[in-house]
């Protein structure tokens, strides 16, 4: 890969990798990249993927990096700007979660992914040395598959506004992570955070044509994420290009000792290194539940196209099933909502965020603080939980769904004896209109078929731009394809990513006017 | 939250009845683990400090925050499960359960529900020298709340987090006690095995060991009654208080004809009485579920084995020890064992004077009532057990009678300084081993009494002890009343 | 199985929202409409299925991870308490609690 030569225009069409090169060789300074990418967020603002920007505090990281860069000191991706989904609780910037209960919230620490990507935790290991943007827009508590249930306004814009997609301003940008998303594709910035819990990593990132990956259950520590749902919730990168993803997710995952006891005692890992292995001979699983009816033409033949890449590249499909991929939405909408409806109880106006202006007692300030406080979907999807929680019920479906959830882990252990990675369909469709579905949850919950059962079962899943919509009604809206690799295998998903962005260059499209 | 709902109940045809009712008590004690840090969190434990300085994040349930496990409140579970004979479970879970308050920051309090890590084990303990004992069912982990502060904030409460998060250890009992002193005798042999091993500092009025007594009253051999939890019970003397009020209470209720409505209830120490707190209406629905934010608590049997290998020797072991090497009855062996500090002092002693019949005696006597009236505990006695071991030598190798012991016993308590010798000597207490000199004495009490020397001949036995008690006057009680009666009926025979 | 009017009151009160009639009829309507798709789960056999808590716990057994009893978090009140609603003496202010 060859650094093209510097014109300030390009700075924004640069990868991380790219960037990385360019400030170690000093071609560009970090305070010249931060400036760049917040003029040209801010040029952009009408997207509403920014919900907080500071650019004093951006740039003084940015002269830190440079210091560190000058000293010899630097982090592996010393200097480069990263944006962070507003789930993720920061010092320095508000953190909101998408939503009017945390409107203005101060966290008085940093996330650990966002430590381990910024310059580290104060007198621990140094960290990555990102520059931070700022704060990205998602759907309320990370509850979406539009970023239609954001509360918060968007920076530039006085009201809660939404986010839109730069392929079609018309076109949600999926969610819950679509300000993350956003930002990526329209070049805001190089690489943001996400964090997927069903799917909200990987499917905004194959309504914007980009490029994401969420790491096994565990891998990556979760301490600083404002809690959805506790077994599932998992941070992971978005950029254009899976190199771009395996930087990041290196300096992101490792052991969280201190701070959260379900990360796992698995060591960090540089994911670059096997980046250009070869596909020869790799056994792709092929499931058939994931190209039934109710998938539209262009994505299947979109992703069949890209499974023939992968046949040209010498690799080799493999039939299989995982017959519970329809069970997973009843299964996932029990346990998310049960899990959730306990994790958002500490929003009660007593020790943080909203509460109630008037209220006649304890037990009103409750239910006004937490009835203003909380968006429609929260508030069903925390009706559901109290509910599947409650006395008589638990067994018949937290505990049912609980039991379902290892037969489809299970079901996935069978297929892995059969293939090496799993491809399909991200979503159904490509990105929908705003507005389309916003009043019908249940087609939203069903939208997210293809991401739940990994996220189930914990397995790595990632999403790759692999081509474009042609039927009238979609032209031009990008499609994304899924790779679900088995525990542990992130290297493996983003070599054989990587591999497929080498042949093609769906990753490096643009959207035009962006 | 009681575990026990369909408790098996013991028989007990022995039980006291109260106005023909026979009492039927429960207990769930809350005992507060002597960690430094917090359970879930690496912020203090101690207590009295400035309101929510030692509430950290993960203490407020700030958002992002996530709970990690403090390994010392474990081994503290599995020290007292070791103590009382119960088992440790290998895998246990920790559980969230749901409810709104404001003492309660996260809106769920992590504790362990369908599996505690310590099931079952046995309390035992004497009531007037009878022997009873009290069933466990289960002690489990789990986080204290904080403290809503209500005086000097008009038509509002002060919420102090610093509490929240301390380790607790509730220890629930099956229904197995039938009078408020077998419940006082339980809850003080609880509170003196947690001290005992150092898992808490059992400092009640600190709320460090907190009580809540479920109480029901029925005719003996019917059905089960409908319990009331008096909750919060912080003293002993509050405790047998409030148990007998709420007996009472119950009993007049039935006779009444009212019906008892199952209800937790709080003890007013200023008027004596139980009053039921106001009931949350959904409070019976918890929403119980596996804490996802951690894994289960797994505990080898090597940590176990090695727990054990550093735990002290517990009562029940040393009162055993107590009976077999020192020849001690059972009870003798328990009341020298109702704390380490009393069993020390009575081994330091015994080992003085080899006796340690007598040195059982004379702490469970003279001593403890010196306590008692002073209300010091043995630490502060100003006798030190290597002096009344002393003084016990004397007695035995009879340089002293046991009366003249009290008056040296007397002396040594007021003045530190004094030595046993010492006081022997100047109070010149020794007894008179002289026979010339008692022979006289005898001689002349004889020659002055011819009445009851008379009277004994005649066969009246009282006759005798007249002449005793006018011998021992004349030798200023330093004569051997051993000695002194069997020279008597050697003269008059 | 279809949820009531009442139902909805319930786990409302439960969960400390407050749902006015029309909000309360629209939840009904969608919560019913969810446990729609929510049937098919409940007639899966799963006798003798270990529930799955910890995703990975799907390929071997993960314990919980213990830390040893040590202090190290300082005083932060000022900064914990930053975004308190009501804070009076360093106490968080809420309307009277009765017991």
């Amino acid at each position: 890969m060859t650094t093209p030569s510097l014109s300030k225009a390009a700075l924004h069409d640069l990868t991380v990798a790219e960037l990385v090169q360019a400030l170690s060789s000093k071609q560009v300074s970090a305070v010249e990249l931060a400036s760049h990418f917040l003029d040209r967020s801010a040029a952009h603002s009408g997207l509403g993927a920014y919900v907080d920007v500071r650019r004093d505090i951006t740039i003084a990281q940015a002269q830190n990096s440079d210091a560190r860069i000058a000293s010899g000191n630097a982090g592996a991706l010393e200097g480069v700007p990263v944006a962070h989904k507003d789930i993720f609780v920061t010092k320095d910037f508000v953190t909101t979660a998408g939503s009017r209960m945390l409107n203005g919230y101060r966290s008085p620490f940093d996330a650990t992914v966002v430590s381990k990507l910024g310059a580290g935790v104060a007198g621990g290991t140094p960290g990555a040395g990102m520059v931070t943007l700022g704060k990205l827009n998602c759907d309320e508590f990370a509850m979406g598959s539009s970023n239609e249930n954001s509360a918060v306004a968007p920076v530039d814009s006085g009201a809660p506004a939404p986010v839109r997609n730069p392929w079609n301003t018309q076109r949600i940008p999926g969610g819950s992570s679509g300000g993350s998303a956003v930002a990526v594709a329209a070049r805001m910035t190089p690489a943001a955070t996400g964090t997927d819990t069903g799917g909200s990593i990987r499917q905004p990132a194959s309504f914007c044509g980009i490029t994401g990956i969420k790491p096994t259950y565990g891998r990556a520590s979760r301490y600083g994420m404002v809690a959805f749902a506790s077994s599932l919730d998992q941070a992971g990168p978005m950029a254009r290009t899976a190199e771009d993803c395996a930087l990041l997710l290196s300096a992101m995952c490792g052991p969280d000792t201190d701070r959260d006891s379900t990360s796992l005692d698995v060591a960090a890992e540089n994911f670059t290194a096997g980046l250009q292995g070869s596909v020869e001979g790799l056994r792709i699983g092929v499931p058939k539940e994931f190209f039934g009816e109710g998938l539209a033409d262009d994505v299947r033949n979109t992703v069949n196209g890209a499974l023939q890449q992968y046949e040209k590249l010498g690799a080799k499909l493999v039939p299989i099933s995982l017959p519970r991929t329809e069970l997973s939405i009843p299964v996932y909408y029990i346990i998310a909502p049960a899990e959730a409806s306990s994790n958002l109880s500490r929003f009660d106006g007593v020790k943080f965020g909203h509460r109630a202006a008037h209220f006649t007692d304890l037990a009103d300030m409750y239910k006004k603080t937490r009835s203003e406080g909380f968006g429609d979907e929260v508030k069903r999807r925390i009706m559901i939980g109290t509910y599947v929680l409650s006395h008589g019920y638990y067994d018949a479906y937290y505990l049912q769904a609980q039991k379902i959830r290892r037969m489809i882990a299970d079901d996935f252990q069978n297929a892995f004896k059969d293939c090496d990675v799993i491809a399909g369909p991200v979503a159904p469709t490509v990105a929908w209109k705003l507005g389309e579905k916003s009043d019908d949850p249940v087609a939203n919950y069903l939208a997210d078929i293809f991401t739940l059962p990994g996220s189930l079962a914990g397995l790595p899943g990632m999403s790759l731009p692999v081509g474009f919509a042609s039927c009238a009604a979609d032209k031009g809206m990008p499609i994304g394809m899924q790779l679900i690799g088995n525990y542990f295998q992130e290297a493996r998903l983003l070599n054989v990513a990587h591999r497929f962005q080498q042949a093609t260059d769906f990753h490096a499209a643009r959207a035009t006017g962006f | 939250m009681s575990q026990s709902n369909t408790p098996i109940l013991l028989d007990r045809p022995d039980a006291p009845l109260v106005g023909g009712y026979e009492v039927i008590i429960g207990f769930e004690t809350h005992a507060q683990l002597s960690t430094q840090s917090k359970i879930f969190s690496r912020a203090s434990t101690a207590f009295g400090a400035e309101p929510n300085t030692q509430a950290c994040a993960v203490d407020l349930a700030l958002p992002g925050t996530l709970p990690v496990m403090n390994k010392g409140a474990v081994e503290r579970a599995i020290q007292f499960g070791l103590a009382i004979g119960a088992h440790i479970a290998p895998k246990s879970i920790f559980a969230r359960k749901n409810y709104f308050y404001p003492d309660l920051p996260k809106g769920y309090q992590i504790s362990q529900f369908e599996i505690p890590v310590v099931q079952g084990g046995l309390i035992e303990f004497f009531l007037n020298e009878k022997k009873m004992s009290v069933r466990l069912v289960r002690a489990h982990l789990e986080e204290d709340a904080g403290k809503s502060l209500h005086e000097d904030f008009v038509g509002q409460s002060g919420i102090d987090l610093n509490r929240a998060g301390t380790p607790l250890l509730e220890i629930v009992t099956e229904p197995d006690m039938r009078s408020s002193a077998e419940a006082v005798a339980y809850a003080k042999e609880l509170h003196k095995i947690v001290t005992w091993i150092g898992i808490c500092d059992g400092n009640m009025q600190e709320g460090s060991f907190r009580c809540d007594a479920n109480v029901s009253v029925r005719r003996p051999g019917g059905p089960l009654g409908t319990r009331r939890e008096i909750k919060n019970l912080n003293s002993f003397k509050f405790m047998q208080q409030a148990i007998d009020y709420e007996v009472r209470w119950q009993i007049e209720q039935i006779e009444d004809s009212h019906k008892i409505q199952q209800a937790t209830v709080l003890f007013n120490p200023d008027t004596g009485e139980t009053r039921a707190m106001r009931t949350k209406e959904d409070a019976a629905d918890y929403r119980y579920f596996p804490d996802p934010d951690l894994p289960p608590l797994c505990i080898a049997q090597s940590w176990i084995d090695e727990v054990r290998s550093h735990m002290a020797e517990l009562p029940r072991a040393m009162a055993a020890r107590f009976e077999y090497s020192y020849g001690l009855s059972e009870y003798d062996a328990t009341q020298l064992t109702q704390s380490l500090a009393l069993s020390n002092y009575f081994e330091a002693a015994t080992k003085v004077c080899g006796q340690a019949k007598l040195a059982g005696n004379w702490i469970m006597g003279e001593l403890s009532r010196r306590l008692n009236n002073q209300d010091i505990g043995i630490e502060q006695a100003p006798l030190k057990a290597e002096t009344l071991g002393a003084l016990i030598t004397r007695i035995s190798d009879g340089t002293i009678s046991n009366n003249a012991a009290r008056q040296v016993f007397e002396v040594l308590w007021e003045d530190a300084t004094a030595t046993v010798d010492g006081v022997i000597e100047s109070q010149g207490l020794r007894q008179m081993n002289d026979t010339g000199a008692l022979e006289k004495i005898v001689d002349d009490v004889i020659a002055a009494n011819a009445k009851n020397v008379s009277e004994f001949k005649a066969g009246n036995e009282k006759a005798l002890n007249a002449l005793v008690g006018q011998i021992m006057k004349a030798s200023k009680g330093k004569a051997n009343p051993q000695q002194v009666n069997d020279l008597l009926r050697a003269k008059l025979r | 199985m279809s949820l009531t009017t009442h139902d909805i009151a319930r786990i409302a009160n439960l969960a400390r929202l407050e749902l006015d009639p029309v909000h309360s009829e629209r939840m009904l309507v969608q919560m019913n409409g969810f446990f729609a798709i929510v049937e098919q789960m409940r007639a899966v056999d799963t006798t003798g299925i270990e529930p799955l808590a910890h995703p990975v716990a799907a390929i071997g057994d993960i314990a919980l991870r213990l830390r040893d009893d040590k202090v190290s978090e300082p005083d932060q009140r000022e900064a914990n308490q930053v975004s308190a609603p009501a804070v009076e003496r360093g106490l968080f202010l809420v309307p009277k609690v009765i017991e």
